[in-house]
Order: C-alpha cells, then sequence, then structure tokens
C-alpha cells in the first residue's frame, strides 16, 4: 500500500493562500486508508475551505488517482467547474498528482505528503515517479516531482549540465527534469515558482508515521499469514 | 584575499589548477608557480569531472602556505550536510577565505561511474549552509565556537540554452548569500554581452570564464558535449587554419578576454592542462 499522510491544514492553507477557487480532488485507493483521500477527508477538507473563505468548485471521488486514463476520463465530465477554479488540491499519494496535474490545465497542489510506496508505483503508467521524500513538493513544481525527474534530485533549479532541455546524465536520451518544470510553469504561468527556495529534504519525514502503524490497513499489509506457505 | 574587496578596486584575474590524483603535489605546485603574480587568485577544483583526486581543501591549505591565494571549490555530489558543513569549517581552520560553491558533475561522468550520487544540498542550499556557518551557526541552529570568515562564490552559465531558468537561478544564489560569480567557457562577446545586460540590476561581481582552445578538434568536442559552451564556427575555422594551434589558441583567448573586459569586473582562465599558456594569454590580453 502506498502511504500518505496528510500535510498540516497550516500548510495547506498557506500553499493556497494566492488561489480563491479551488477544485478538489479525492483519492479512494491507499489515500482513503490512509484518510488522506476518501469522501470522509475531502468532505472535511471542503468544510475546513469553506470556513476559510475559499470558494469549492467542486469535487471527484476517483477509485484510483494513480491511474492517468481514470483521472482523465472523469476530469473531462468537470471540465467547466475546474476550467472557473483558479487551482486543483488533490488528496492523493505523489503519483496521484502528478496524474492530475499532467491532466489539467490549472495548478495541481498536493495535500499529502507521501512516506512510502510500499513496493508499489499505483496503477501509473507513465514515466513519472515519486521520491517518497514525505514533504511533497510538487505545488511549486508544476506537477512534476524534482526528486525523481532531475537525475540530481534538486531542489532549486537545473544545474549547469542542463543543455537544450537534457540532462548531462544521458544528454540523448533523459530530459532535464528542471527544463521540464520550466517549461510547465511557463505554460501555467507561474514561473515565479522557480525563485521560491525549497530547503533540503527532512529525512525524519519519510517513513510511515506510528500512528498509521497501528491501524487495521497497515496490519493488512504487513501480515505474514495468507500465501502458499 | 577577499574576491569581493579586490573587485572594488581592480578587474579579477582568476586562474585554476586541478589536484593530483595522488599525493604527489609538485607538478600541481609548477602549474601554480606559472601563476604567481600573475592572478589574484587560484582555484582547486573538487573532484573535476567527478575523478577521485586529492581533496581542494589540503590543496587549498598547500596553496595559502606557499602565499598563493585559493578558491576553494566545494561540491554537492559527495556529502550530506553534516560532511559538508564540516568540511565547510575545516576548510576556514586552514586557511580558505574564498569558497565556490557548486552542485558538482553528476558521478557519472567520472571514473567510479558506480557511486552514490548523494546531493543532498544544492548549489542553493549550501550557499545558505556556507552564509549560515558564517553568521556562526550551523544548519540546525547550534552555534559555532568561532565562525569562518567567507567570501562565497557561485557559478552561472551564460551561454545556457535558455537563459531563463538560469537567470533565476542566480538571482536565488544571490538570495541565499553568493557575493561573486565565475562563468561557464563563453566564446561570443555579444551572447555574453546580453548576459550582462540582462544581469546588470544584480549588483554583484561577474568572472567571465575563458577555456583556451587548443584544436577545432576539441572546440567541437565541447560543443556536442559541454552543456552551456558553443563556440561559434568561426572561430572553430580560425583553429582549423593555423599552423601554429598553441599560438591561435592563445591568441583567441586573449582577444576575447579584451572584448569581454569592459562587460564585467575579472576574467577565470581553465587551462585544462595548459597552465604555462595562462600568463602569456594574459600578457596578451593586457592584464
Amino acid at each position: 500500500m502506498i502511504v500518505s499522510v496528510p500535510k498540516p491544514m497550516e500548510e495547506v492553507m498557506n500553499l493556497l493562500k494566492d488561489e480563491n477557487s479551488i477544485f478538489l480532488v479525492g483519492c479512494k485507493g491507499c489515500a482513503e486508508s490512509c484518510k488522506t483521500g476518501g469522501q470522509e477527508a475531502v468532505e472535511k477538507m471542503e468544510k475546513t475551505l469553506i470556513e476559510a473563505g475559499k470558494k469549492i468548485t467542486g469535487y471527484s471521488l476517483i477509485d484510483f488517482v494513480c491511474d492517468k486514463a481514470l483521472v482523465k476520463l472523469r476530469l473531462t465530465s468537470y471540465e467547466n467547474k475546474i476550467k472557473e477554479s483558479d487551482a486543483l488540491l488533490i488528496m492523493s499519494c505523489g503519483i496521484g498528482v502528478q496524474a492530475a496535474a499532467n491532466s489539467v490545465n490549472k495548478a495541481c497542489y498536493p495535500a499529502s505528503n507521501t512516506v512510502s510506496l510500499g513496493g508499489r508505483l499505483g496503477e501509473w503508467r507513465g514515466e513519472e515517479r515519486c521520491g517518497e521524500c514525505g514533504d511533497c513538493k510538487l505545488w511549486l513544481t508544476a506537477g512534476i516531482c524534482p526528486m525523481t525527474k532531475c537525475t540530481k534530485s534538486l531542489l532549486n533549479g537545473p544545474c549547469g549540465g542542463s543543455q537544450d532541455g537534457k540532462c548531462e546524465f544521458e544528454p540523448d536520451n533523459r530530459d532535464c527534469g528542471w527544463h521540464l518544470i520550466y517549461e510547465r510553469l511557463k505554460e501555467l504561468n507561474r514561473l515565479d515558482n522557480l525563485k521560491k527556495y525549497l530547503p533540503p529534504n527532512d529525512y525524519r519525514k519519510s517513513q510511515p508515521p506510528v500512528e498509521f502503524r497501528e491501524t487495521i490497513f497497515w496490519s493488512l499489509d504487513q501480515t505474514k499469514k495468507g500465501g502458499a506457505k | 584575499m577577499n574576491i569581493v574587496e579586490l573587485a572594488g578596486s581592480k578587474f579579477v584575474v582568476t586562474s585554476e589548477i586541478c589536484p593530483p590524483k595522488g599525493i604527489d603535489v609538485s607538478g600541481m605546485l609548477e602549474d601554480a608557480e606559472l601563476l604567481r603574480e600573475k592572478v589574484d587568485a587560484i582555484n582547486v577544483t573538487d573532484q573535476q569531472s567527478s575523478v577521485m583526486r586529492l581533496g581542494a581543501i589540503a590543496v587549498s591549505h598547500i596553496l595559502k602556505e606557499k602565499g598563493l591565494e585559493p578558491i576553494c571549490q566545494i561540491t554537492c555530489r559527495d556529502r550530506n550536510r553534516i560532511a559538508l558543513q564540516s568540511d565547510l569549517l575545516s576548510a576556514a581552520a586552514l586557511g580558505a577565505e574564498n569558497i565556490l560553491c557548486l552542485t558538482g558533475d553528476y558521478v557519472s561522468l567520472g571514473d567510479h561511474p558506480d557511486a552514490m550520487p548523494v546531493f543532498e544540498l544544492d548549489s542553493v542550499s549550501l550557499l545558505i549552509a556556507a552564509r549560515t556557518l558564517r553568521e556562526g551557526y550551523d544548519m540546525a541552529g547550534g552555534k559555532l565556537s568561532g565562525s569562518p570568515k567567507f567570501c562565497l562564490g557561485a557559478v552561472v552559465t551564460p551561454c545556457a540554452d535558455p537563459l531563463e531558468p538560469q537567470l533565476i537561478k542566480m538571482e536565488k544564489k544571490i538570495a541565499s548569500g553568493a557575493q561573486f560569480f565565475q562563468t561557464q567557457a563563453v566564446y561570443d562577446p555579444k551572447v555574453f554581452a546580453c548576459f550582462m545586460e540582462q544581469t546588470k540590476g544584480f549588483n554583484v561581481p561577474v568572472l567571465v570564464g575563458i577555456i583556451p582552445l587548443k584544436s577545432a578538434k576539441m572546440a567541437r568536442y565541447m560543443n556536442k558535449n559541454v552543456a552551456g559552451i558553443n563556440v561559434p564556427e568561426a572561430l572553430i575555422a580560425e583553429m582549423e587554419n593555423a599552423e601554429d594551434k598553441a599560438a591561435k589558441g592563445i591568441e583567441i583567448a586573449a582577444r576575447l578576454i579584451k572584448e569581454m573586459k569592459p562587460l564585467c569586473q575579472g576574467v577565470h582562465i581553465m587551462p585544462i592542462g595548459w597552465e604555462k599558456n595562462v600568463p602569456k594569454i594574459l600578457d596578451e590580453a593586457g592584464l
């Protein structure tokens, strides 16, 4: 199971401080077990944001936000609501945020931090991966993960090895992750994001928290029973 | 000798040496001696191109002992934040004042391509870490007993395509403590003039990078393989047609320096094996 934990509400409010109307996307897969997605968490988020003065244009619950085809299919029916929104808040793991960001022309903010993929990569069939950093940065980077898309996992822009949009590691085959982020931010008219400083990762955050390890979902995931032994 | 203070009073000239693979520093010191009285400071590279060598801190110390001013390069490739901060302190304790903070090449470019790429910090967070040490604290907020007096430098690629992400990162580096810049090699003064125009509000000394050409083949190799380097076809043709390649390489380097001198605050010559030609280049450039 992919383990995600909610970002502190204070951080979510800070991320959304310049966004007034927001469309919510909630995952009904792993994130529901982690209480970071699912109907209950989404409705609670909706209520909190409305109380904080935000306009919620709508929400969509999707079985697995990591399934790009499913995300595109579901969000198409909310096209008008999404168009009138300033941004989307994605209540899923980091792979789900990347799937959503890849499916809409709006800024997508993560509502959670992904701490462990548990050996899974979701249903995502793209190249995108989550770095399990436990401090999701996709809000700043146009839904493209710098931890996995930049060969060096740099957090503050391209290094000197970026040339014509390619990475010095494999100039013929590998895109420069920060070039992709730059191009996408330009499309979204949010190039100012590149000026913001991202501090180094806190490596303590990339562990499933103790409260989660006490849940039934974790027990089911970790049990040694069953199988053909 | 602090590079920024120096840039306030003169056109700064720096060059660089590469530590040996091993502990025999005699050849390297011969190269360094060629630069004495000719340059203001000498960059000491940190495992250049990810090739394992004698460390930049040790070599900076050796230069200092010989009365030569080092610019100690530190990259993020090989150390986590504990080791980087400790090495910054070590560099300061051993006499290095000028520190150049870089991301570092990817490990696969070097002679230990199977090594772990660390990059826990990047050039921006490394600058912040060094600045914080200078203020008397470590990254965790712990107080230092005795803090270093760093003059912090960073790098930028004026001929990058696209340039905009580089400019944004340059501003971020300045906001994070970069006090001077040394650039990737430039071969086109027009492109450099355009870069300097776009950065004129930044208010930091910029030392333009020069790599003397050895042959047309080298120029083509760099155009193809080194990010941010673009040698114009006209210069490649000049090299191709020259009978004395070395003299031509020196002449072109000197000409580039003369053309770009009015645009910036200094020059940084990266001789890559041609240290003996640096004094000739500087003479021809009138420096």
